[in-house]
């Protein structure tokens, strides 16, 4: 490999050498000098509208844009004269002057980009205040709440949304001051091509758009003395949680998230890595049943509510592929409301199902008709990892000091297998590791299948199981999906068995997760260290396959029966059918 | 039997759409032409054409409305059976456009871009139609109507007013 | 397809034939009557003239005359016009039902339709084009074929030295030297910043990529300019021509021509202009039977201003919005799918090919020492002959207004001079003699652009002037960057609370720091220069601003708001209770007389007007 060009510039009197082709801003960080950006958003959106991160180069006659502009051979940068803050001082007070001022009243109030700018050049009026563009809040939908007085049009959401997910259900409209991002014909999200993946929260630097809260549903329920207030949680939520409360990223906090949701008044805590455990026994069971027969395969994974929305509005044709799996938190939604409420003598009626979850698609999905058995809901309420967060802030629950606590029994005990349900690559490890024991008739020592691992796209691999190839897909973010997709529509997919999750890298990236700034994304690979924290659950847990959990064989053998049985069917599985893509 | 005809209109436009498209290669670089082409038929853009466009072009269809409605040119709306255009080009303006554009305005009672309930007069304003020399000028249609006063204005829009259908 | 011999024998015999448009000496009995069908004369029923004249002809059975529709003459003023060749003789503001005259008398009896004649500003008579003083001083380079040719028609185009640059390229096959010419003969971009065109041309043909192409700006925005539209409408083919020169020297073999669909008959002469290329083998494959390729495909416009700017054009081109870019990386490195691309304008283009049979010698001896050549420029507003001109470089603001344009209709008296649209700026009275060009223009706090010249009358204010550009921007700003969405925005609040007596003095300054700050942020030229029109009046007619702020006047009555307060002299009786009431003693007069309102004094309070039992006082205007 020729070696990389190296670039030597001076910024601000320091003289660096760096990579040919890097940017102003990267080198400028290289240099150990912070350049405020606003619209930028690594990979995602990489334009340069906002102006914020404008500097001087000699010799140039306006400013230049560092989060873009490559570095040259001698270039003389300087970030902070006195024109430069000036000029970024007045650009501020211009998206401003078009901008909400309502931070107290704010979701992001605390943790908004702009809002971090204002104090930072300490913003106490608008020089040139004036008209303000007007929009409709826009929270038709069960997951998401558009509200774009507090846009400032940096795209980041449209750089998301089209050209990482390569959905396009928003993108800028309009012209000049009355240019805004909007949906085709200014639709409601609800009504349009919009998945509920989410990602355009976060990649929002303001609070424009934000998750529909259900915070106040779950305080009433704990309010309620007639209520039995459940709560289970999803496996990348402990990776996140930590968090909102300072710790590093990819911090472990099962055990204080379980303690805090008890002091919330939780009746009990669960895990959903159990239900992803129920999961795994129904869809081997499904996918073993499929591959024997050689039906509708390749067969795709369900797990991801944004997922199958994104399917039944682009693919009603293929949809004989997904499993007909319920997601993991529904199955255990319709198991605790069934098994455990008879077990335990308690009317189901009474029961609020709360889900924690790092996905805003889910609480769209827990809205589904069809989820629910005899007209009990699966779920009654799902609150993101953000959402849990602002309650225990609440409550005052120093959460940073709280003791460990464990998940109730009998329904807490989850295999590793459950944990790594939360990041890319991980449903398909945990089913292999059920199917091949099933095929082979035997516990499998070898179950690190790492080819399915890491952050790319889509990974394909081939396991030999009973002297037999399957051939596998892992896909993540929808653009992926679609990929595999239009393969398997034109007939080109020779593989049986495929997971797709709507999030680019997973659960763990969802849209519910704790918002990361754009300089931290820059900076940290954040879908890694949460993975990473997921899968260090996994290996020290004890027991890492799902049909060897005594939870899940307890399960059948007091009440399901067998994999695929019609009590599981009722219980455990749906059925999808097309969507119109656009309701106007 | 209004749903039924509502249906016929849309399978019409539905064939007349596809002829327009058959002619154009699935290519992105192709709508601001094709849209272009669909202005011109229909004298806006239709939201089931739009619709169309996307799934042809394999766009998405926020990015086909936000085309739309960055170039003037497109409309959403149908324009009225006569669309009087003012010259707001800086020579025409220097001669007076505006007070032409108020006062078609104020006689309409309508605003720029909007059209009359009974569908025959829309106004707009445009940035030069390249008869300076006749400044200031406006249009009907094509029609070009030059060193215009607000009293000719008058009597053009008595005369199209008075037209039979 | 033609051979290179075939061609050279249409032009020939063409030349042959078509000798007596250029030359009045010519022996022939033929005659040609020329009808202007540029878009001004066209708007006043030029095509129902051409219509007339031939079935007049037919109809009578006259030979040996031949009515052919050309490009703009220019004096759009005047149109429609007629002009008939050989003897040159030109006839203004000809109506369809003139036509019959003009056959019986000119062509019949072979005497001259005195009465429709055109007169020059003092009143003479003029016969022959060259007379007329608007003609006197200019060069025709870039217009060289316009009001010359049918533009319709390939040959007539060959027979005056078309396509022969092409084809001594093509035979010389030595790209470098066509650069080099180009870049010797000093020519810079014409639509607007002026770079230098053999640099652009070289730095594309540098670039590293297979595929290039070349894009030629028709999207003539500027409200009041219409240089590109009348090339295009009357010499098409010059750049087509030119196009593929700039292909070959760059080795492009695609090229895209962007022109606004608000043009519909330059469109349309294109694709004629197309179609008749292709078919002599002057565009496609093996050109003239060399290797050489090129094809152009027309990409229309649809109303955004902004795609003048050509990053914005190139997204435009590729089917977006017409965002810009932001630079670097130019085009000439990263343009159409990200390949090099050269793109020129119209102008531009329609000089190339008379610089490459001519010579860099020859066009670098018109002009000035940094600019070289001719400017096209698009003459409006306030000026008698009104319409298109083209100017050696250097050429003073006086000869253009006054020498050309004829001066000020109903003598007024001349105010300012603006140029480059809304990326220019106002010259007032003390530069009329401003020798014109990229450098001066830009000393003086405007810029060349793309050519539209509006002159200014003393009625008008130049705050409302300056308020009209702005207005303009603020509608066609992209959106895209912040300065310019909101900036020009607040730009436009704070002129329109100047023009409507709102402001502050404060105001004044936040408005000059608002656009220098906008000046150095906006991501394209539309932004950057979107405050020009704003400074160059606060510069030069600061004064007037002043007046609005201070003491909420517009003098020239154009702000509504600021009309002045009056006292109607019929209806005043003279009871002196306006002059009782107001607070700033402004109101005199004595008692059962006619009373009157010292307007620098009057501090626009509206007392007098409420007070007043008989309804005398209001504003004026």
């Amino acid at each position: 490999m020729p070696e990389q060009k190296q670039v030597t510039l001076t910024i601000d009197g320091t003289k660096i050498t760096v990579k040919e082709g890097t940017t102003i801003l990267e080198a400028a960080k290289q240099a150990g000098i912070d350049i405020p950006t606003l619209c930028f958003l690594k990979e995602i959106n990489e334009m340069g509208d906002c102006r914020m991160c404008i500097v001087e180069v000699e010799g140039r006659k306006g400013f230049a844009t560092s989060c873009i502009q490559k570095v040259e051979e001698g270039m003389v940068v300087k970030t902070n004269t006195p024109e430069v803050l000036e000029a970024r001082r007045t650009l501020l007070d211009l998206i401003i002057s078009n901008h909400s001022k309502d931070c107290l009243i704010c979701t992001r109030s605390g943790n908004c980009e702009l809002q971090a700018l204002a104090i930072k050049f300490h913003i106490q009026d608008i020089e040139y205040p004036g008209e303000r563009t007007k929009h409709v809040i826009d929270d038709k939908s069960p997951a998401i709440v558009r509200d774009f007085e507090k846009c400032i049009l940096c795209r980041r959401c449209v750089g998301a949304c089209k050209n990482v997910q390569k959905i396009g259900a928003i993108d800028c409209v309009g012209r000049g001051f009355e240019s805004c991002v909007s949906t085709a014909w200014d639709s409601s999200l609800n009504d349009v091509d919009c998945t509920f993946c989410g990602q355009c929260i976060e990649a929002c630097p303001t609070g424009a758009l934000k998750e529909k809260d259900s915070t106040k549903d779950v305080w009433k329920a704990l309010k309620n003395p007639d209520k039995v207030v459940i709560a289970q949680t999803a496996p990348a939520v402990r990776a996140a949680l930590g968090e909102e409360f300072g710790m590093p990223i990819g911090t472990n906090v099962t055990g204080k998230m379980i303690t805090a949701l008890k002091k919330l008044g939780f009746y009990k805590v669960f895990d959903t890595n159990t239900g992803a455990d129920l999961t795994i026994m129904e869809e081997a069971n499904e996918f073993i049943e499929r591959f024997s027969k050689n039906e509708h395969l390749p067969m795709i994974t369900s797990c991801s509510p944004g997922w199958v929305r994104f399917a039944e509005k682009n693919y009603p044709e293929l949809l004989d592929h997904l499993s007909t799996c319920k997601s993991p938190h529904q199955m255990f939604g319709a198991i605790v409301k069934s098994y455990y409420a008879q077990k335990y003598e308690i009317d189901p009626n009474k029961i609020y199902m709360v889900s924690v979850m790092p996905c805003i698609a889910k609480k769209y999905e827990c809205s589904r008709p069809e989820m629910e058995v005899d007209s009990l809901r699966d779920v009654d309420a799902v609150i993101t990892t953000r959402e849990l967060a602002r309650m225990l802030k609440q409550a005052n629950i120093i959460f940073e000091e709280l003791e460990d606590g464990t998940f109730d029994s009998p329904m807490g005990e989850a295999t590793g297998a459950g944990a790594i349900f939360g990041t890319t690559g991980g449903v398909m490890e945990a089913a292999i590791r059920t199917v091949a024991d099933t095929l082979e008739g035997k516990s499998l020592k070898q179950i690190d299948y790492e080819a399915v691992r890491g952050g790319k796209g889509i990974k394909r691999a081939t396991v030999s199981i009973q002297g037999k190839e399957i051939k596998i897909v892992v896909a993540s973010g929808l653009a992926n999906a679609r990929t595999i997709m239009e393969e398997i529509k034109q007939g080109k997919a020779d593989y049986q068995f495929v997971e797709i999750m709507a999030c680019p890298g997973g659960c763990v990236m969802g849209g519910g997760q704790p918002i990361k700034s754009s300089k931290i994304r820059r900076e940290v690979d954040v879908r890694k260290l949460r993975a990473d924290c997921l899968y260090s659950i996994d290996e020290k847990s004890t027991i890492r396959k799902s049909n060897e959990s005594p939870v899940m064989q307890e399960l059948y053998r007091e009440y399901l029966g067998r994999p695929g049985s019609k009590m599981a069917h009722k219980l455990l599985h749906t059925s999808y059918q097309k969507q119109e893509k656009y309701k106007i | 039997m209004e749903e039924n005809c509502k249906n016929c209109m849309e399978q019409k436009l539905k064939k007349e759409m596809e002829e327009i498209l058959q002619v154009y290669q699935p290519e992105k670089d192709n709508l601001i032409q094709i849209l272009n082409e669909v202005q011109e038929k229909y004298g806006y853009i239709p939201k089931l054409a739009q619709m169309q466009i996307a799934d042809y072009l394999k766009i998405p269809l926020a990015e086909v409305y936000g085309v739309i409605t960055f170039y003037s040119r497109f409309t959403l709306q149908p324009k009225g059976k006569y669309n009087i255009s003012v010259c707001l080009g800086t020579a025409c303006f220097v001669k007076g456009s505006q007070a032409i554009l108020d006062r078609l305005k104020s006689k309409l009672q309508i605003e720029e871009g909007q059209t009359t309930p009974d569908g025959k007069f829309s106004i707009d304003s445009t940035r030069c139609v390249g008869a300076c020399g006749l400044a200031p000028v406006f249009t009907v249609n094509n029609e070009v109507y030059g060193r215009a006063t607000v009293k000719t204005l008058d009597e053009v829009i008595e005369k199209y007013k008075n037209r039979e259908e | 397809m033609k051979t290179m011999q075939e061609i050279e024998e249409i032009r020939n015999r063409k030349r042959k034939e078509l000798e007596l448009r250029v030359n009045t000496n010519v022996g022939t009995r033929e005659k040609h009557i020329l009808v202007c069908h540029g878009t001004g004369c066209t708007s006043s029923k030029s095509e129902q003239i051409l219509a007339n004249f031939k079935k007049i002809i037919q109809e009578k059975n006259i030979e040996n005359v031949r009515v052919i529709k050309t490009g703009c003459f220019g004096l759009c003023a005047k149109g429609p016009i007629v002009i008939i060749r050989p003897e040159d003789t030109f006839y203004a503001m000809v109506t369809p039902e003139d036509c019959e005259e003009i056959i019986q008398t000119h062509i019949v009896e072979n005497k001259i339709v005195e009465r429709l004649l055109c007169k020059d500003i003092e009143g003479t008579v003029v016969k022959k084009l060259d007379e007329l003083n608007f003609y006197k001083k200019q060069k025709r380079i870039a217009l060289k074929n316009c009001g010359v040719i049918n533009p319709e028609d390939i040959d007539e185009y060959i027979a005056f030295d078309g396509y022969k640059a092409l084809e001594q390229v093509l035979l010389q096959n030595n790209p470098d030297e066509v650069i080099q010419t180009i870049a010797d003969s000093g020519l810079r971009g014409r639509g607007g910043a002026g770079f230098p065109t053999g640099k652009k041309w070289l730095f594309t043909k540098q670039a590293e990529g297979k595929q290039k192409y070349v894009v030629c700006n028709a999207d003539e925005g500027d409200p009041g300019a219409f240089m590109d539209r009348s090339i295009l409408e009357g010499d098409p083919h010059s750049v087509l021509e030119a196009m593929a020169i700039a292909g070959f020297s760059i080795g492009a073999n695609k090229g895209y021509i962007y022109v606004r669909a608000e043009y519909p008959i330059a469109v349309q002469r294109l694709r004629i202009a197309i179609q008749q290329a292709e078919k002599y083998g002057l565009l496609g494959e093996h050109i003239l039977g060399t290797n050489f390729t090129f094809t152009i495909e027309i990409r229309l416009g649809a109303g955004a201003f902004v795609c003048g700017e050509e990053t914005a054009l190139l997204e435009s081109i590729e089917g977006r919005r017409g965002q810009p870019r932001v630079k670097p990386p130019y085009p000439a490195n990263c343009g159409l799918w990200g390949c090099p691309t050269l793109i020129n304008n119209v102008e531009t283009f329609a000089n190339i090919t008379r610089i490459l049979l001519k010579g860099a010698k020859w066009y670098a001896s018109i002009g000035t020492e940094g600019s070289k050549g001719t400017k096209v420029f698009a003459l409006g507003g306030n000026v008698n002959n009104i319409g298109l001109v083209e100017v050696p470089m250097g050429t003073t603001l006086r000869e253009i207004v006054f020498d050309i344009g004829g001066g000020i209709p109903n003598n007024r008296k001349f105010k300012a001079a603006q140029t480059g649209g809304p990326s220019g700026g106002c010259i007032p009275e003390q530069y009329l003699d401003t020798p014109i060009d990229y450098e001066n223009l830009s000393k003086i706090g405007s810029m060349m652009g793309s050519g539209g010249l509006i002159v200014m009358d003393d009625t008008k204010c130049m705050v409302n002037i300056a308020k009209f550009y702005l207005d303009f921007t603020v509608s066609e700003s992209c959106g895209k960057c912040t300065p310019c969405r909101i900036g020009t925005k607040r730009m436009l609040e704070i002129l329109e609370r100047i023009c409507e007596g709102n402001a502050i003095e404060d105001d004044l300054e936040k408005l000059e720091k608002l656009a220098h700050t906008i000046q150095k942020t906006a991501i394209c030229g539309l932004g950057q220069t979107a405050p020009n029109p704003v400074l160059s009046t606060m510069k030069y007619f600061r004064k007037e601003y002043e007046e609005h702020v201070k003491q909420y006047t517009c003098k020239a009555s154009e702000c509504k708001a600021l009309a002045k307060i009056q006292i109607n002299p019929e209806k005043c009786k003279g009871c002196g209770m306006c002059k009782r009431v107001c607070p700033a003693e402004a109101i005199s007069g004595e008692p059962g007389k006619t009373h009157h309102i010292d307007q620098d004094k009057c501090i626009k309070c509206r007392s007098c007007i409420q007070k007043c039992p008989f309804k005398a006082i209001g504003d004026a205007g």
